[in-house]
């Protein structure tokens, strides 16, 4: 693959508490290529959100990064400098928050705010600003008029592609989402995942967008990420993900699903619950819940183990270690192939 | 499938209108949250109540649990109107066979007491009869039913040390506590994990298939509905604008807000179709609203009498009505 | 490939038992709430056994007039010879239970009538908010001079009725506001949808959840009754029969004890009064920390080798 313009290398997040340290993100490494749809899908207490904090260097105590590296450009962001790092951002890659009304300024207009980020990052006359914050706003689809607008003025849909306009103002080469689409309904989410898309194909960056409704990105996502319990499960692209799932949870969270297609199928969800952290199982963190436990799964942690095009961490495919249809499911799928990416 | 159909229905509602003043006292500006919706349900039956937020669906469930008195309409339960109980026996007999479960299991339950509070009132309140042996016998009977075993431990615990699923089966069985015939359940998924949701579902089902108990399920999520419920009722705006079974409502919607939602739930076994249109608009205006259909902003076949002529339900199919002027009858 | 159908969760591990145990804990490494506990532990027991500490009798004026503190005499004596010591240990008693009565009594009103109004809403609301608002706003000083004046020669019940009327209001304002917060919580839905009665859920549901703002309000209530009712006695306006630190600080002024050499006795029944007073703030803000993680000092932790 050509240069990647995102590494995540062994990262680890941890809650220094005064019971211990709560490991939200255990060594997760993931790569994104240029204008690739990563989408990190997760429920909760998975540790996603913590993750993208983490890339983004917007972690706060007690929460810190606890070892790994974020490169980004060639650049290891968890060492850079308070002024490098400035820099970096919203040029280099942006964030849109998951509440528009939490993340915008109640008290300004959205041209302000737009004037705001830019001024962040070096003079920039009125003239400008406007100029700017229309392009922006016609990219979103919202007519360049509401640019003098207040947030509380515009409805929730609106709201969230001017937070989106506003993480494009300086064309990014990587824009993170943390759902984005949650506070939405159904409509109006529809429209901004093809909106999101659309922008995506026209301008050409990388998308890394974490949810927990994993049917909201099966179109749209290149690859999928599925996270448990601080760490990758599973990694793979996003058609090969949902249909054949690998992981003994992908399988569970995928099943959980009800149609409006279809025949009516029995949905089963996952027993149990999401471990604690503070104390995670030993071995596979999968196992207490885990449907296919075999005996050395409790004892043995997996490492990611590549079958096909996915990765995936469960001992069900480990060679020596696995089970017979692991084996075979391992042995049936074709050496992985790089995955081509079209910016 | 779903039995007595020819009965009468177990609660019927005519023209039920719930208004709230906006502003203050003097205020001139009512928010029409809830207009003239007729809605039915059976014994033995899921009616699932779909629609976006501030569609007025969980106020219409509020307006069954009467925690707010409606405006103008009235509520038949059992072919009673409702709002003729006074007296506090026939009022606290309404609430017992009217039961209601919440949406939110951070705070549906009282952290100060263990889970077994709830359930112990329903119980005092509603069979005064039970003794003390009694009661607790059938608070875990209750908790087994809704899977919370082993149910004597699980009645010690305070909420904080249950998940989210584990709490919304504690909210079910208070609900079961007093025998209702009626579970008003509001979103009683939404605030849960996936993988969790499908426990609740199944639980749903099972209520009414082993303990007789109709539902009236509030989702903005049609594929759960379609997977619980035996019909489905859309609201928009403050109204019931399609009603039918299930099958026939997701497969064949005919109001064009049914068929916008229809097409925009995601599937990931299906490519999303192209929306016709209606997709982004205003929302309805439901503060001091005037005559005509609420979706006449964003709907793609409007014709003049929209504007002017607020539609009523018309039966299109067998079961299967929608309120709207352009919307075809099955051939 | 089995999945096994469930309707049954696994329940997490049994957490340790004992909420009491936990909550004595927390009590005991938060270094405030113990300072706190101490030195109110001390006060309340020099009230309940002033004779352990200080044998004599307070109104005996027997020795020699305002002398300075001495071996004798640690505190020195007043203008008719009592001494000052004696009188500093037995008027604690008396201060204590002004203390106690107010903060309970400012409470309960608060309560009753905060709670309300926020459960309730609407006029009975407004009606209620005003009434708190123009006891907020009447400047207590004047009101409980007007106030002791005319229930002239009841002296301490006097003293007490007039710190209540000033009193409660600001916590009826606090209990409100959260009153108001708890509103969205369902839990009170479900209790009117399971068909209670408003005023078992304000009893039975609401209040247990506002323990902690009610037993913060008392301490505050304490903190401000032990400097108001010691000023109103500095003023003259409690019963000069009774000794308590007020009246102590009341007469040590009359009798200009600063110029004629006895400091100890001017400054030892204030000192007094300020720690009362800071025995209650500590354990006010010691109850807040304990009950709001949050506001814990945060104490920087060594590193520890990344996993």
């Amino acid at each position: 693959m050509a240069e990647p313009l995102l590494e995540v290398r062994d990262l680890s997040v941890a809650y220094r508490t005064d019971a211990g340290d709560v490991v939200a993100v255990d060594r997760v490494s993931f790569e994104m290529a240029r204008g690739e749809f990563l989408a990190v899908v997760g429920e909760s207490g998975c540790g996603k959100s913590t993750l993208l904090y983490a890339i983004t260097q917007l972690l706060s105590p007690p929460a810190e990064i606890a070892g790994g590296e974020v490169r980004f450009g060639g650049r290891n962001l968890v060492t850079l400098d308070g002024e490098e790092l400035r820099r970096l951002r919203w040029r280099g890659y942006s964030i849109v928050m998951q509440s528009a009304m939490n993340a915008l300024n109640p008290t300004l207009s959205v041209e302000a705010q737009f004037g705001d980020a830019m001024r962040a990052h070096g003079p920039a006359g009125d003239e400008e600003v406007r100029a700017r914050s229309e392009a922006v706003l016609k990219l979103v689809g919202i007519d360049p008029v509401h640019r003098r607008s207040y947030p509380h003025q515009l409805s929730g849909g609106m709201r969230q592609r001017a937070m989106i306009a506003m993480a494009l103002l300086f064309d990014p080469d990587l824009v993170v989402m943390d759902e984005p689409t949650s506070a939405l309904d159904v409509v109006a989410q529809r429209s901004l995942m093809r909106q999101i898309k659309d922008l995506q194909e026209r301008l050409g960056f990388a998308v890394l967008f974490v949810t927990h409704d994993m049917s909201l990105v099966s179109h749209y996502s290149d690859r999928l990420l599925v996270m448990y319990a601080g760490q990758v499960a599973e990694i793979a692209p996003t058609r090969v993900c949902f249909d054949t799932p690998l992981h003994p949870y992908s399988q569970g969270l995928f099943g959980g699903f009800p149609s409006i297609h279809g025949p009516r199928l029995p949905l089963v969800g996952i027993p149990g619950s999401p471990p604690d952290l503070l104390t995670p199982p030993s071995g596979c963190r999968f196992h207490p819940r885990c449907a296919q436990v075999m005996a050395h799964c409790p004892v043995v942690s997996p490492d990611l183990i590549t079958v096909g095009d996915t990765e995936v961490r469960c001992l069900l495919y480990a060679p020596n270690q696995g089970r017979p249809e692991g084996a075979a499911i391992a042995a049936a799928r074709p050496a992985a192939a790089p995955v081509e990416v079209v910016t | 499938m779903t039995a007595g159909a020819l009965e009468a229905p177990l609660l019927r509602t005519e023209g039920l209108t719930r208004h709230f003043r906006l502003g203050g006292l003097l205020s001139r500006r009512m928010l029409h949250a809830v207009d003239d919706v007729d809605l039915e349900i059976r014994q033995r039956e899921v009616v699932a109540l779909v629609g976006e937020s501030g569609s007025g669906k969980s106020t219409v469930a509020r307006l069954l649990a009467r925690l707010y008195r409606p405006t103008r309409g009235r509520i038949l339960f059992h072919g009673e109107p409702v709002d003729r109980l006074r007296s506090r026996a026939a009022s606290l007999g309404y609430h017992g066979q009217v039961a209601m479960v919440f949406q939110d299991p951070y705070s549906s339950l009282n952290p100060a007491f263990r889970v077994s509070h709830g359930v112990t009132r329903a119980l005092r309140l509603h069979r005064p009869e039970l003794s003390p042996d009694e009661r607790q016998h059938e608070a875990e009977r209750l908790f087994t039913i809704v899977g919370l075993t082993p149910a004597a431990a699980t009645l010690r615990r305070f909420p904080y040390e249950l998940s989210g699923g584990q709490r919304q089966r504690v909210g079910f069985a208070e609900a079961l506590a007093s025998k209702p015939s009626l579970i008003l359940a509001d979103e009683p998924v939404s605030m849960l994990d996936v993988s969790i949701r499908a426990g609740i579902l199944n639980l749903m089902t099972e209520l009414r298939d082993r303990e007789g108990v109709s539902m009236l399920f509030i989702t903005h999520d049609i594929a759960s509905a379609r997977y619980v419920a035996d019909r489905i009722v859309v609201m928009y705006g403050g109204h019931v604008v399609e009603s039918g079974p299930s099958e026939a409502v997701v497969a064949h919607p005919r109001h064009p807000y049914a068929q916008l939602l229809m097409a925009s739930v995601p599937d990931p076994r299906t490519p999303p179709a192209d929306l016709v249109g209606g997709a982004v608009g205003d929302p309805p205006k439901v503060i001091d609203p005037i005559e005509g259909c609420r979706f006449v902003g964003r709907c793609p076949v409007a014709i003049e009498i929209c504007s002017r002529v607020t539609p009523r339900l018309r039966e299109l199919g067998p079961g299967h009505s929608a309120a709207c002027h352009v919307a075809v009858a099955d051939s | 490939m089995a999945v096994p159908a469930v309707t049954a969760e696994a329940l997490p591990a049994p957490t340790a038992a004992g909420a009491t145990r936990r909550l004595w804990t927390s009590i005991l490494r938060n270094r405030k709430a113990t300072a706190g506990l101490v030195l109110l532990g001390l006060i309340v027991f020099v009230a309940a056994f002033p004779a352990l500490i200080a044998p004599g009798d307070p109104h005996a004026a027997i020795y020699g007039q305002q002398e300075g503190p001495s071996a004798a005499h640690l505190l020195g004596t007043t203008q008719v010879g009592e001494d000052v010591f004696t009188q500093l240990i037995w008027g604690t008693r008396v201060t204590l239970i002004i203390t106690v009565v107010v903060g309970l009594l400012a409470t309960v009103i608060a309560v009753a009538i905060g709670v309300t109004a926020a459960y309730i809403g609407g006029a009975a609301d407004q009606a209620l908010s005003l009434f708190t608002d123009v006891f907020l706003i009447i400047p207590s000083l004047p009101l409980l001079i007007i106030l002791s004046a005319y229930l002239q020669g009841s002296g301490t019940v006097a003293i007490i009725f007039a710190l209540t009327v000033t009193g409660w209001a600001f916590g009826a304002r606090q209990l409100r506001a959260q009153g108001l917060a708890m509103r969205t919580l369902e839990f009170l839905e479900a209790a009117r949808a399971r068909g209670e009665r408003q005023t078992w859920i304000v009893a039975m549901e609401i209040l247990p959840n506002m323990l902690s703002l009610i037993v913060a309000s008392f301490l505050g209530s304490a903190v401000y009754t032990v400097a108001a009712a010691a000023g109103l006695q500095y003023l003259g306006l409690g019963n000069s029969g009774d000794i308590t630190w007020g009246t102590m600080l009341h007469f040590a002024q009359q009798n200009a004890a600063i110029e004629s050499g006895n400091i100890a006795w001017a400054l030892a029944p204030g000192a007094a009064v300020a720690l009362l007073g800071t025995s209650f703030a500590l354990l006010n803000y010691a109850f807040d920390e304990i009950t709001n993680p949050a506001l814990r000092a945060v104490r920087k932790r060594r590193g520890r080798a990344a996993a």
